[in-house]
C-alpha cells in the first residue's frame, strides 16, 4: 500500500492519475464497507470528480499542493458546504452547511480530495463509535470489535485501506484512541494550532483537529498543512509554527523521554503495559535516555474531564433548537417544539452529558464540581510543567486495553469514560501528544503508545514517533 | 452510602436542558449519572483553596483584527436550511400564552 507521499509524488511526476488512486480507493470501498461501516456518505462522484480536475491541472504543468490527488476521508462533524455533516446525530437530519471548515478549504488548496465523510460516535462523545445514530463501526482488524471512538470511522478507513489520510477531531482522545484500537497513526495538535472554525463544537476549551495516516510521515504532513493561524478562530495561535515533516529523520539522540508512572501501571493491560517498557527501551537504544517520572494530578483527569467537557457541551449542545437548522418535531408552542425536537433528535449518551453538564453548572453544585474541576486543570499545568524541566517528552500507553467487543461497555458509561485515562490529560492542558502503533497484544490486536510533549512541541514529538516508528 | 443525585434532580436538570424522559430513562440515568458523580468525589474532596481555575489552556486576550469588511455567509442560503420560514424570518410556533 502507497503512503500519501509517495502517491502525492506520483501523480506530480505523471507517472498515476490521480482519478486512478481514487478508483482503487473506491474499489477498496467497494470490497468491504458493508462490513466496517467506516462511511456515513461516500462521495465517489465528486471525488471522482475532484481526481479529474487535479489531474487536469497537473497535465496543464501546474503542481496542486503536496497532497496532489490524495484521498482523504473527513470525520462527519467537519463542515463540508452542500455536503450533508450529520455528526452522526439525527438533530442534523437534512442540514448541509453553508461554508467549509477552514481544514478543508486547506487540504483542497493543497490538492487533496475528499473521498467521504466517516461515522463517530454522536457529537463525538464516546469511545467506541457505537453511539452513532447510523450504526457501529468496526474494528477492521477484528470486526467483532470496536474501532474506539470517537473519530472510529477514520480510523477504520485508513486501517482498511479506504483512504491514505483522514481527519478527526479529539476532545479526550477521539483521535488516538480509535489510531491505537486500529493500529494507525493519529495526533491531537497543541491546543490553537489548528484552526477549529468548522468544526461543530463539542467541549471548545478541548477540541482540536488533526490527522491520522499509516505513516508518521504522511501524519506529520497532513499536520502541516492543516496547522496555522486563522482569523476565524478566536482561539488559534497567532504565532506561525515552521513545518514538522522537514525534521523528522533528525532521531531523538540525547533527548530525554520520561515514562509517567500514574499512567502506565494502574488500570492498564498487561500486554499493553508490556508494550510501553518496549517502546521505552526501543528509545532508548535510539539514543534517548528514559526514565520514570510522577505527573500526580493526571489521576484526576478523568474526573475533571467528565465535569468540564460535559459542562461545555451542555452549553454548546443548546443551540439544537429546532429553529435555524436540522430536524424539528411541531408542537404547539416554541418550548415544547424545542423540548419535543431535542428529545426526539439526540441519542442517549449525548442525553446523558447534557444533563451531567446542565448539573455541574447548575446552581449549588457549581462550585463543588464545575469550579473544583477548572483547579485541577491548574494542578496539572503545574505539574506537566514541572515533568517537562526534567524531560522533552513523555511516555504512556494511548488506551488501557486492546480493542473491545462491540457492545461490552455500552450499559456502563463510566467504564467507557476509563478508556480515556491516558488520553484526556494532554486536552485538559492544551498539549500536543500522538499514538504511534507499536506491535500488538496477547490477543493479536494492535498496541498504541502515547508521546506527550509541551505546547508547540509538535517537531521533537514526530521526531521521537519516527522513531519509534522505525524501531517497532 | 448516599445517592450522589437524586431522581427528582435528574428530573430537574432534564427540564433544564430541555428534555423528556420516560420513566425507565430517568431510573436510567438517575443510577447511571450517579456513578459517573461518584467517579468525580476524588475531585469534589480536594483541597484546592488558593488554586485559581484554568477556564482555557491557552489564554488569548483581545484579539483583534483589522476593521474592514469581508464576505459573510448568504442570508438565502443560510434561510434555506431551516425548518420553517416566513419573509426573511426564521418561522416557530407561538410563544406567548405559553407556561414561563
Amino acid at each position: 500500500m502507497s503512503t500519501a507521499i509517495e502517491l502525492s509524488a506520483q501523480v506530480r511526476s505523471g507517472e498515476r492519475s490521480a482519478r486512478e488512486i481514487v478508483d482503487q480507493h473506491l474499489t477498496a470501498i467497494d470490497g468491504r464497507e458493508d462490513e466496517v461501516h467506516a462511511f456515513n456518505l461516500v462521495l465517489a462522484d465528486a471525488a471522482r470528480a475532484g481526481a479529474d480536475e487535479v489531474d487536469r491541472r497537473v497535465a496543464a504543468g501546474e503542481d496542486p499542493g503536496p497532497l496532489t490527488g490524495v484521498p482523504v476521508a473527513l470525520k462527519d462533524n467537519l463542515c463540508t458546504r452542500g455536503v450533508p455533516t450529520t455528526c452522526s446525530s439525527r438533530i442534523l437530519e437534512g442540514w448541509t452547511p453553508p461554508y467549509d471548515a477552514t481544514v478543508v478549504s486547506k487540504l483542497a488548496a493543497a490538492g487533496a480530495v475528499i473521498i467521504g465523510k466517516t461515522n463517530l460516535d454522536e457529537f463525538a462523545m464516546g469511545s467506541s463509535t457505537e453511539n452513532s445514530a447510523f450504526g457501529v463501526t468496526r474494528n477492521p482488524h477484528d470486526t467483532t470489535r470496536v474501532p474506539g471512538g470517537s473519530s472510529g470511522g477514520s480510523a477504520a478507513a485508513v486501517a482498511a485501506g479506504f483512504a491514505p489520510l483522514a481527519l478527526g477531531s479529539d476532545t479526550g482522545g477521539s483521535i488516538r484512541q480509535p489510531a491505537a484500537l486500529c493500529g494507525v497513526v493519529g495526533m491531537k495538535p497543541t491546543y490553537g494550532r489548528v484552526s477549529r472554525y468548522g468544526l461543530v463544537a463539542f467541549a471548545s476549551s478541548l477540541d482540536q483537529i488533526g490527522p491520522f495516516a499509516n505513516t508518521v510521515a504522511d501524519a506529520a504532513l497532513l499536520f502541516d498543512v492543516i496547522a496555522g493561524h486563522d482569523q476565524r478562530d478566536t482561539t488559534s495561535i497567532p504565532e506561525n509554527s515552521p513545518p514538522v515533516s522537514p525534521t523528522l529523520a533528525e532521531g531523538v539522540d540525547g533527548l530525554r523521554i520520561g515514562l509517567v508512572t500514574e499512567l502506565s501501571s494502574d488500570g492498564i493491560a498487561a500486554d499493553v503495559a508490556g508494550r510501553v517498557q518496549a517502546a521505552a527501551e526501543a528509545l532508548e537504544q535510539s539514543g534517548a535516555k528514559v526514565g520514570e517520572i510522577s505527573v500526580p494530578s493526571t489521576t484526576f483527569g478523568v474526573s475533571a474531564y467528565y465535569l468540564i467537557a460535559p459542562a461545555e457541551a451542555s452549553s454548546n449542545l443548546a443551540r439544537y433548537d429546532g429553529v435555524r437548522y436540522g430536524l424539528r418535531v411541531d408542537a404547539d408552542t416554541t418550548g415544547e417544539m424545542m423540548q419535543t425536537t431535542r428529545t426526539a433528535g439526540f441519542g442517549p449518551e449525548v442525553k446523558r452529558r447534557i444533563m451531567l453538564g446542565t448539573y455541574a453548572l447548575s446552581a449549588g453544585y457549581w462550585d463543588a464540581y464545575y469550579g473544583k474541576a477548572l483547579k485541577v486543570r491548574t494542578l496539572m499545568v503545574r505539574d506537566f510543567d514541572a515533568a517537562y524541566e526534567q524531560y522533552d517528552l513523555l511516555l504512556t500507553p494511548t488506551a488501557p486495553t486492546t480493542a473491545f467487543e462491540i457492545g461490552a461497555k455500552t450499559d456502563d458509561p463510566l467504564a467507557m469514560y476509563l478508556s480515556d485515562v491516558c488520553t484526556i490529560p494532554s486536552n485538559l492542558v492544551g498539549q500536543p501528544a500522538i499514538s504511534v502503533p507499536f506491535g500488538v497484544g496477547h490477543d493479536g490486536l494492535p498496541v498504541g503508545v502515547q508521546l506527550m510533549a509541551p505546547p508547540m512541541g509538535e517537531s521533537t514529538m514526530f521526531r521521537a514517533a519516527a522513531a519509534l516508528e522505525a524501531a517497532s | 452510602m448516599a445517592a450522589r443525585i437524586s431522581r427528582d434532580d435528574v428530573a430537574h436538570v432534564a427540564r433544564l436542558a430541555r428534555l423528556s424522559l420516560t420513566a425507565a430513562e430517568l431510573d436510567m440515568f438517575t443510577e447511571q449519572l450517579g456513578a459517573v458523580l461518584e467517579h468525580a468525589a476524588d475531585v469534589e474532596a480536594l483541597d484546592v483553596d488558593g488554586v485559581p481555575p484554568t477556564a482555557h489552556p491557552y489564554p488569548l486576550v483581545n484579539v483583534l483584527r483589522d476593521d474592514v469588511v469581508n464576505d459573510s455567509i448568504d442570508r438565502d442560503e443560510v434561510l434555506r436550511a431551516a425548518p420553517s420560514v416566513e419573509a426573511n424570518q426564521f418561522r416557530v410556533p407561538p410563544i406567548l400564552g405559553e407556561e414561563p
